[in-house]
């Protein structure tokens, strides 16, 4: 056993792997990949929630535009995405870490997908609700907010919840700038000992496995529950 | 940013064009041979995921949540690092010489993208109406035969718009085989980046190649919606 899938390689390594160098230096490993996450989503849900607003507001002049940006950015791979911000940041404004140009990259990216589950939330909202908020007496903007919005979030939200499994995902590439989060670590790990990629990768595979399938396993529950009660 | 030297002829023309150029031609090859491998698997999967053996069917469900629930790019690095010991020494032998970059990076698209469209199949054949297999059954088929005659191709037909959004997909996710070293798109106009000090020019380049595949594709699937399967877009 010890041959094939050598385990001290995961033990000796096991806390550098989850925090980095933490607390003796920056937060690295698994803890770094879910800050990164949990920053990017919090920051997307914004991001998609004013991109799906703007996306189907009744004014042509800002309706095209933030259609067209959320259509190039979900065209582009992340990849580019992150490269582009790589060097558009420090020109734009100044000096950005590693970790905030790839925040800013995977707040971009999913914001263009959030905007769509955000529109695709607003439109299960049946027609009526607009027209009854808007005759007794509420603008456009509050029948969306008060009305319109409180239930489709609701809807919403088992969808959120799969795009954060995709966000944690994607914060792997977070790799290609030197980000030091799990796949980094992973790499470096194997760099250092060279004899032990299968039970790395494995091993890494399996950590992102756990947290996105209990996520996963979230959304779907969620999913099931919000129609038992739009059954009843 | 406004001290910026703009300078289009670097990726229009000469050596750092041709990077490009090949370099689009990489990621097409890598897309193509992969879709048309994941498609392969992922109608594989879907048909185990409805078997009515139970192994057989909880194990095309552990592949797909598994693959699913794992970045590609770790992914990728599994394949190309540590895949030696777990496959068999000939095709270790025959994969080292041959473009190994390039092998590994289509197994760890295809792997993780059949994952996906194996939903999409199942969904699709979800779709079909249970008396459709019913019916087959009755016909004196037997249940594969049912599949392969009845069901599966007018799943396959509600199938395709989510199909090409794979392939959509795949194209993008192709840019992570430059971790790897293949010389795909991304790769080249990082090199030209690298060479050339004239990044702007060599990412726009890029970028303009992958949107124009992705509105290029997008508006083939609005016409097979609307052509094909007859559902309009609400206004």
């Amino acid at each position: 056993m010890d041959q094939f899938f050598n385990t001290a390689v995961i033990t000796d390594n096991f806390t550098y792997f989850m925090i980095g160098r933490f607390p003796h230096g920056p937060l690295g490993g698994l803890g770094l990949t879910l800050y990164l996450a949990a920053t990017s989503c919090v920051l997307s849900f914004f991001g998609g929630l004013i991109l799906g607003l703007l996306s189907i507001t009744r004014f042509p002049a800002i309706r095209y535009p933030a259609i067209a940006f959320i259509n190039l950015v979900r065209g582009m791979p992340l990849l580019m995405v992150i490269f582009w911000m790589y060097f558009l940041l420090p020109a734009l404004f100044g000096k950005a870490t590693e970790s905030q140009t790839v925040i800013m990259a995977l707040t971009l990216f999913t914001s263009a997908y959030m905007s769509r589950i955000v529109v695709a939330g607003i439109e299960g909202i049946p027609k009526g609700q607009t027209e009854a908020a808007i005759s007794t007496g509420l603008k456009p903007w509050q029948a969306m907010l008060y009305i319109v919005l409180p239930q489709g979030l609701r809807n919403m939200i088992p969808s959120f919840v799969n795009q954060f499994v995709s966000l944690i995902k994607d914060t792997s590439l977070a790799f290609i700038v030197g980000v030091s989060e799990l796949t980094h670590v992973g790499t470096q790990i194997n760099n250092r000992t060279m004899a032990y990629p299968t039970e790395i990768f494995v091993f890494i595979a399996v950590v992102y496995f756990i947290i996105c399938y209990a996520f996963t396993s979230l959304s779907r529950w969620l999913e099931q529950r919000l129609a038992w009660r739009k059954a009843i | 940013m406004l001290k910026y030297h703009f300078d289009w002829s670097v990726v229009t023309s000469g050596k750092y064009f041709e990077w490009l150029v090949s370099g689009f031609k990489v990621t097409l090859q890598l897309s193509a041979l992969s879709i048309v491998l994941a498609f392969l698997l992922g109608l594989l999967i879907a048909v185990m995921r409805m078997s009515n053996n139970r192994p057989v069917r909880w194990f095309a469900h552990a592949y797909l949540e598994f693959f699913r629930n794992t970045p590609l790019l770790v992914q990728i690095f599994f394949w190309y690092f540590g895949s030696y010991k777990i496959l068999p020494t000939v095709v270790n032998d025959w994969l080292n010489n041959s473009n190994f970059e390039f092998a590994a990076a289509v197994i760890a698209l295809t792997i993780y993208t059949s994952a996906f469209i194996a939903e999409d199949i199942r969904s699709g054949v979800l779709a079909i109406p249970k008396e459709q297999m019913e019916a087959a059954r009755s016909a004196g088929f037997s249940y594969i035969r049912s599949m392969q005659y009845i069901i599966l191709p007018q799943a396959v037909r509600l199938t395709v718009p989510p199909l090409v959004n794979q392939f959509l997909n795949l194209a993008k996710n192709s840019s992570l085989a430059m971790t790897i070293g293949v010389m795909e798109l991304t790769y080249q106009a990082r090199q030209v980046e690298s060479y050339t000090f004239k990044g702007f020019e060599a990412f726009t380049a890029a970028t303009v190649v992958y949107v124009a595949i992705s509105f290029f594709i997008t508006a083939l699937v609005n016409i097979y919606n609307e052509k094909v399967l007859n559902i309009h877009k609400a206004a």
